[in-house]
């Protein structure tokens, strides 16, 4: 349709007249575009998280059972969250570690929160593929390194979670978390 | 041909029609259908006005919130309010923590699927407004669309909570037979003139308001109906403020569009 | 098909040129909707509602495919994953009141395409393909309505259901069968809820596929206009590009604007508020109603209140409503009047716009009120008058009218004059159209 580019029909007069039409269809238009572009915006963002979705984003979690040396798997945003007790041993086991041997360089102080180093939490989503690393079950293999072990790929994790070994590019992750008190952590 | 198999089945139909229509008159003479004690003697609801009236409608959220303790202190009883969560609530103007202290008041039951078990915890945020039991007389609807499930919506419930009467000498001397059944109780704007709901707001004073507002009982029920105007459709005052910007920017599109077409065809007769 | 003097296309780009030489796409939509379509130059506004109607159609699908995003057809959460739709979901309520309305609006945009068709005679030859395929449109509408409509699985739903499908139940010796097929149970519940929400998603796809035959067949003769007069030279004709995109496009926008008014300031307004209750199969509404689009209908299966003859009244009353729709297959071999347009057939003209019209308005008014009298027998005199009407009166109208003279030409019609010399072989043609 290149021979019909612009509106204008062959009987309109030459001077402003041509100008002042062209203009408003070209506005016309363009008023049907900027509509249509608008009415894309809620048909694109229907498809974003729901409310009651985003309400489940924060998730509070009770630790006062967790002794030294357990661990919990709990809920958040849908997926597992590993929230453990580290016991002196496994604290000390993973300061001594050479820092900047590591694939993905974090102190363990750097992995939790002040004055609460032995509460490691991390989300329980393996940073290889996404499965669920073993480890923080009663009695489940903690790998090499005493942390978790992902029964996928081989990803081996230590006492502050960071990755030592396997294909797992990062460090589990710690999602963002404070303690509204010392048994009730709010995550997220 | 095919018209005389048309006139044919025309005559067919419209023959069964006049054996309906007769059939139908001689029975409305000679026996007329009753007048019920319904038809003599249900109201329409009476005027409310709330802020969320109109076009230009939006919420008033001290009144929301004056609606929802009538609906705590007095209407959870025994109704429940199923499509609503609690964080739903920040939207009449309560902050994180106080739904999450309104929530706690309330157990949740859960289900577990898997172990059958039914276990009640203390309400989140992220709850609905749990289920009511109620033992008693007569099913308590759920209230949370009930102003979009009732003709006239708020004016309705308001109508109903302060419609209660006894039941007018007039009706009994019409129908003799229409007397209140025990356990029910007269008002003119339910459907069927006899509701088994007790009257709800009893006296002024039910509830103590924590703005100062007197709790008469009219008060209360223009609260409560306008809180119940929320929960069934709470995006209503979004709907209004998306509503103008795009009936203005249509108008202004279909005025463009118009004067283009008037245009294009300026040469042309038609 | 085309007329003589419509534009070729000739893409001036050489992509353009390229493309066309291999996938004539462009072709095809310059000379569908565009500047190769030469359509008569006196459409008036009725003439618009066919565009409108695909509007109604495009708007219908999206929504659509958007709630089915976020809906769940279960009977046991099917009405709270609508009030999720409307609570939580982005924009959610804008989608489910856009698609609810947008029926509504998509009912009221073909029922005055239908009646334009009606007076201005569009299905007489040589366009009857072109309405035997807008009934076809009408009757998957309906049906694909119906199945929306039971979707939200409140009150109305589902008692909508239930009736609808006990319509089948009137027939003779198989139907009670045919009803719990229909249902896949004994009454509406998970099965029948899954299988409306499958058939609600295909058939408007089928609809799309009718949609592209009816304008096809539209293509070969080319429009109709309000004269009937059939086209005869090129000043009868406008391209539809740019002239009828501009008509067209000023009324969709005005269109948007009622319809927009609708949706966010009186969503409910056309909707049943017992709908808004969850589906109870153990209490009826006191008046089941369907949607305001079935009330002429309704008001026609509710009208036959008596046995006639051996037939039960509720069979009756299916076989009526059912025809009161199909009798419109046969309308362009009812009605044999040679003249096109109702304009100028002054006894048609005296019963369409004083027999029809009232009739149907009436059929749609009882429709939506309870089965008793007054409203009973009003529906009856107006059924009455509506099956006369297409059976009866119009067979007999259109061999016994004398027509107005016609224009000899759009042209003239519309201009006053024409070069009538120049078409002389041709005026007799006209004539006989």
């Amino acid at each position: 349709m290149a021979q019909d580019a612009g509106l204008a029909t062959p009987e309109m007069d030459a001077g402003d007249g041509v100008r002042r039409r062209d203009f408003i269809n070209i506005a016309a238009v363009a008023a049907a575009g900027v509509g249509g572009l608008a009415t894309l915006v809620p048909l694109i963002s229907q498809m974003a998280p729901s409310a009651d979705v985003l309400a489940e984003s924060s998730t509070e979690v009770d630790i006062s059972a967790i002794k030294p040396g357990q661990a919990i798997k709990a809920m958040y945003r849908k997926q597992p969250l590993f929230i453990r007790n580290l016991t002196p041993a496994e604290i000390a086991a993973a300061n001594k570690v050479d820092v900047g041997s590591l694939r993905d360089p974090q102190t363990l102080d750097e992995r939790t929160k002040e004055g609460k180093t032995n509460w490691l939490i991390t989300l329980g989503v393996c940073t290889h593929l996404g499965c669920v690393p073993l480890g923080a079950g009663e009695g489940e293999v903690k790998g090499e390194f005493g942390g978790y072990f992902c029964p996928c790929h081989g990803s081996q994790y230590d006492t502050a979670a960071r990755i030592r070994k396997g294909p797992a590019p990062k460090n589990l992750e710690v999602p963002e978390y404070v303690f509204n008190s010392d048994t009730i952590v709010k995550i997220g | 041909m095919i018209r005389i198999f048309s006139i044919l089945a025309g005559l067919f139909f419209t023959a069964a029609l006049l054996w309906s229509f007769g059939n139908g008159a001689y029975s409305a003479i000679t026996d007329p259908a009753a007048v019920t004690a319904e038809e003599m003697f249900h109201k329409h609801p009476k005027q409310l006005a709330l802020a969320s009236d109109g076009a230009f409608g939006n919420f008033d959220h001290r009144q929301l919130q004056r609606g929802f303790q009538v609906y705590q202190e007095v209407c959870s009883a025994c109704h429940a309010l199923s499509q609503v969560s609690y964080r739903d609530l920040k939207q009449l103007g309560y902050n994180d923590d106080e739904v999450k202290a309104i929530a706690a008041k309330a157990q949740v039951p859960a289900y577990n699927a898997k172990t059958g078990e039914v276990k009640s915890h203390k309400g989140l945020a992220t709850d609905h407004f749990p289920p009511v039991v109620y033992g008693g007389q007569g099913t308590p609807p759920d209230l949370s669309l009930v102003t979009k499930a009732r003709h006239g919506g708020g004016a309705y419930v308001y109508s109903l909570l302060t419609g209660y009467q006894n039941q007018p000498a007039e009706l009994l001397k019409h129908f003799p037979d229409a007397k209140v059944p025990d356990g029910l109780h007269y008002n003119p704007y339910f459907v069927n003139l006899n509701i088994a709901m007790p009257p709800p707001l009893t006296g002024d004073g039910q509830v103590t308001y924590g703005d100062g507002t007197k709790a008469s009982v009219d008060q209360m029920a223009k609260d409560v109906s306008a809180f119940l105007v929320w929960t069934a459709e709470p995006s209503l005052a979004k709907q209004h403020q998306t509503g103008w910007p795009v009936l203005g920017f249509l108008l202004f599109a279909t005025v463009l569009a118009y004067m283009a077409y008037r245009n294009i065809w300026a040469d042309k007769k038609h | 098909m085309s007329f003589p003097w419509a534009n070729d296309y000739k893409p001036s780009h050489p992509f353009m040129q390229w493309m066309d030489s291999r996938l004539p796409l462009p072709r095809f939509v310059y000379d569908a909707i565009g500047a190769g379509y030469p359509v008569p130059r006196n459409l008036n506004y009725w003439w618009n509602f066919g565009f409108l109607a695909l509007i109604c159609l495009g708007l219908q699908v999206v929504t659509g495919i958007v709630l089915a995003m976020h809906y769940a057809a279960n009977a046991g959460i099917a009405f709270d994953s609508v009030e999720h739709i409307m609570r939580d979901v982005n924009w959610g309520w804008l989608m489910r009141y856009s698609h609810a309305n947008g029926a509504s609006a998509f009912f009221v945009v073909i029922y005055i395409h239908i009646f334009r068709g009606f007076y201005f005679g569009s299905y007489k030859p040589p366009r009857e393909m072109v309405w035997l395929l807008g009934v076809v449109i009408f009757l998957l509408m309906m049906a694909t309505a119906f199945m929306g409509y039971v979707l939200p699985w409140g009150q109305m739903s589902f008692w909508g259901a239930k009736v609808i499908t006990g319509l089948f139940g009137a027939i003779p010796l198989v139907g009670e069968p045919i009803q719990q097929w229909l249902l896949g149970g004994f009454a509406p519940d998970n099965a029948a809820l899954n299988r409306f929400y499958s058939l609600h998603y295909l058939l408007p796809f089928v609809i799309v596929g009718v949609v592209v035959l009816h304008i096809w067949a539209l293509h070969i003769p080319g429009s109709s206009n309000p004269t009937g007069v059939e086209v005869k030279s090129e000043s009868d004709t406008v391209p539809f590009y740019p002239f009828f995109i501009a008509k067209d496009g000023w009324a969709a926008l005005a269109f948007l604007f009622v319809y927009c008014a609708v949706v966010f300031f009186a969503p409910n307004m056309l909707g049943h508020p017992d709908n808004y209750i969850p589906a109870n199969p153990m209490s009826t509404p006191a008046l089941i109603v369907p949607e305001w689009y079935f009330w002429p209908f309704y008001a026609i299966l509710r009208s036959f209140t008596f046995d006639f003859f051996f037939i039960p009244a509720k069979l009756m009353g299916v076989l009526a409503m059912f025809s009161s729709i199909l009798i419109w297959f046969f309308l362009p071999w009812l009605d044999r009047s040679p003249v096109r347009s109702g304009k100028y057939r002054p006894l048609f003209k005296k019963f369409f716009w004083y027999g029809l019209i009232p009739s149907v308005l009436v059929l749609g008014y009882c429709g939506g009120s309870h089965a008793a009298e007054p409203y009973l027998m009003m529906s009856q005199l107006a059924a009455f008058y509506y099956f006369a009407h297409f059976l009866i009166i119009l067979p007999i109208v259109s061999s016994i009218e004398r027509p107005d003279p016609l224009p000899f030409s759009i042209t003239e019609s519309v201009l006053g004059h024409d070069d009538k010399a120049a078409l002389g072989g041709k005026a007799a043609l006209g004539a006989a159209a």
